[in-house]
């Protein structure tokens, strides 16, 4: 973990309430896709947690949905410098990737994601993607895997566009060795019902500190009480226990 | 002797300094991050007889210029802080460390503090009677003086090291409290633990914390924390330890000033990793702007008008 500061380089909306935020500074704490960075905010008092979507040297690119006052906050900066915390969290592990690793994001799960991908390409993995909307006009990011060069399958709920339904249906048609998701609770729930092979979690919580001090973010699991913010927020399907 | 060295219960810190319990782990997260041997000490997570979970989450809620926990004392428990917290914490941290210690019964207390006293690394007991987050035992133990006296009694009559009682600012009478800790034994009194809050979500007309109510800290707290530091430090005769929103090295000497000898800092370690690194380099500065050339000869100090 690092601290230190970020200038904005670019900031423009991708849909009606998704952002995407390009900044320049010392990303050297950064080791893996899957992890997150906390960012101060003046006049709130916590951080706010972001995951990383790209990184190119000492460029940071974060995407964010505008929900409450932080994010309202983030949306209005077109630049300045933000006091951040990076290299937070576990990030996903890619050496269990096998050779066909699927990627499933749903939502504001689709971000960390592209840097997984981009990493697993690297590798020579072959990566299939699947993205879910609830429908076409919040879709985002979807060019930028097909620039990649991976197969990208987007489902929205309504059918606006690509294939009508959720991701788990998209998923049911396909062969993988492994599987990376990240998405809201009842997505993950669903992967994690449909998915014949072992894979990784990326979980969300309201957090304290986002560095491990405060507990804010305990979850139980089949291996011990872990920190979504610091033995997470990448759990291994084999060790999740879901509260309900 | 530096400027910035004060004697706590008879062990001398190098400067005030001491992150306060449950913001700072067992050290070893900011330890990462930098020497903590710059710290006076530190109070490590409040540690109780067996292993916890703590409380549901959301365990967090946002406030202007705070935050509200309801972490319900997660700790693996003494035996296994003892086993493994202790021993890695001597890789990192060559002070005394202050012992932070709940329980839910009388026996409970006496049971972990006295493994903990036992331990070479520490160097205080800090008995907190205050967690605002647990059911039939923390605050409940600290809300009336007779109860407060009868743990302080008890935990004094397996201890060698100092006591030090933590109490709860969500009380009548804060002084009867800590005086009746002081006649039964205490050597020193902290305070504040966090005040009992509560915040709710608009959209789901629910509370924001899963416990519904937590602890409320930061530096919205500071006025209220050194007015009761003030209170109880003018009418006991054994040292108190200062906390509540301290952010600042001029937070630190005003606690000072209202009679503390020691200052915790809290919420603020969870905002700005380095926070207590910076106030501690930052304390000579602040010092020579207000003409103290020893940090120890201001405690107390307040002049009342």
């Amino acid at each position: 973990m690092k601290q230190s500061v970020f200038q904005i380089l670019e900031n423009k909306p991708l849909t009606d309430c998704v952002y995407q935020m390009v900044l320049q500074g010392d990303t050297s704490a950064i080791t893996a896709p899957g992890q997150f960075v906390n960012i101060r905010l003046d006049g709130l008092y916590l951080r706010r947690p972001i995951s990383v979507c790209d990184l190119q040297q000492d460029r940071l690119t974060i995407i964010y949905k505008v929900v409450g006052k932080g994010t309202q906050q983030m949306a209005s900066m077109t630049d300045g410098e933000l006091d951040i915390l990076t290299g937070l969290g576990n990030g996903y592990d890619l050496t269990k990737a096998g050779d066909d690793p699927v990627l499933i994001g749903g939502g504001v799960g689709v971000p960390p994601m592209y840097l997984l991908c981009k990493k697993l390409i690297e590798q020579k993995k072959h990566v299939q993607v699947i993205l879910g909307f609830n429908t076409a006009s919040e879709i985002f990011l979807e060019q930028a895997f097909r620039d990649l060069g991976v197969d990208v399958t987007v489902t929205t709920v309504d059918g606006s566009a690509g294939t009508k339904g959720f991701v788990t249906d998209a998923l049911q048609n396909m062969n993988y060795s492994y599987f990376y998701t990240c998405g809201p609770e009842p997505m993950l729930k669903a992967v994690y019902r449909s998915t014949t092979t072992s894979g990784q979690f990326s979980f969300e919580k309201r957090m304290g500190c986002g560095f491990g001090a405060c507990m804010g973010c305990s979850c139980k699991t089949i291996t011990g009480f872990k920190r979504i913010c610091k033995e997470g927020p990448v759990l291994q399907k084999e060790e999740i226990a879901w509260e309900d | 002797m530096g400027r910035l060295s004060v004697n706590l219960c008879g062990i001398e810190l190098d400067n005030p300094v001491i992150p306060a319990s449950g913001t700072f782990g067992y050290g070893h997260e900011y330890a990462e991050l930098y020497d903590i041997n710059v710290l006076g000490t530190f109070s490590f997570k409040g540690t109780t007889k067996d292993p916890r979970f703590g409380n549901p989450t959301p365990r967090i809620a946002e406030c202007t210029a705070g935050l509200i926990n309801a972490v319900g004392l997660q700790n693996p428990g003494v035996h296994q802080v003892i086993e493994q917290e202790l021993p890695k914490l001597k890789g990192c941290f060559h002070k005394p460390v202050m012992a932070n210690v709940s329980g839910f019964s009388v026996e409970d207390y006496v049971y972990t503090c006295s493994l903990l006293d036992a331990q070479d690394q520490v160097g205080w007991l800090e008995v907190n009677v205050s967690c605002p987050n647990v059911h039939g035992g923390g605050m409940s133990f600290g809300t009336n003086p007779a109860s407060a006296a009868e743990v302080t009694a008890a935990v004094k009559r397996v201890a060698k090291k100092p006591v030090i009682v933590k109490l709860s600012p969500n009380v009548t009478d804060i002084v009867s409290i800590a005086k009746a800790c002081e006649d039964a034994g205490a050597n020193g009194i902290s305070l504040i633990n966090t005040l009992l809050g509560m915040r709710i979500d608009l959209r789901s007309r629910k509370p924001v914390i899963a416990n519904t109510m937590g602890g409320f800290s930061g530096p919205a707290i500071f006025p209220v924390a050194l007015r009761m530091v003030y209170q109880v430090a003018s009418n006991v005769h054994i040292p108190v330890v200062g906390m509540g929103g301290v952010s600042s090295a001029e937070d630190v000497i005003e606690m000072m000033m209202a009679g503390a000898t020691a200052v915790e800092v809290g919420a603020a370690n969870l905002i700005d990793p380095f926070c207590c690194k910076s106030i501690i380099e930052q304390l000579p500065g602040v010092m020579d702007r207000y003409g103290i050339n020893q940090i120890s000869e201001i405690i107390g100090g307040v002049e009342n008008g």
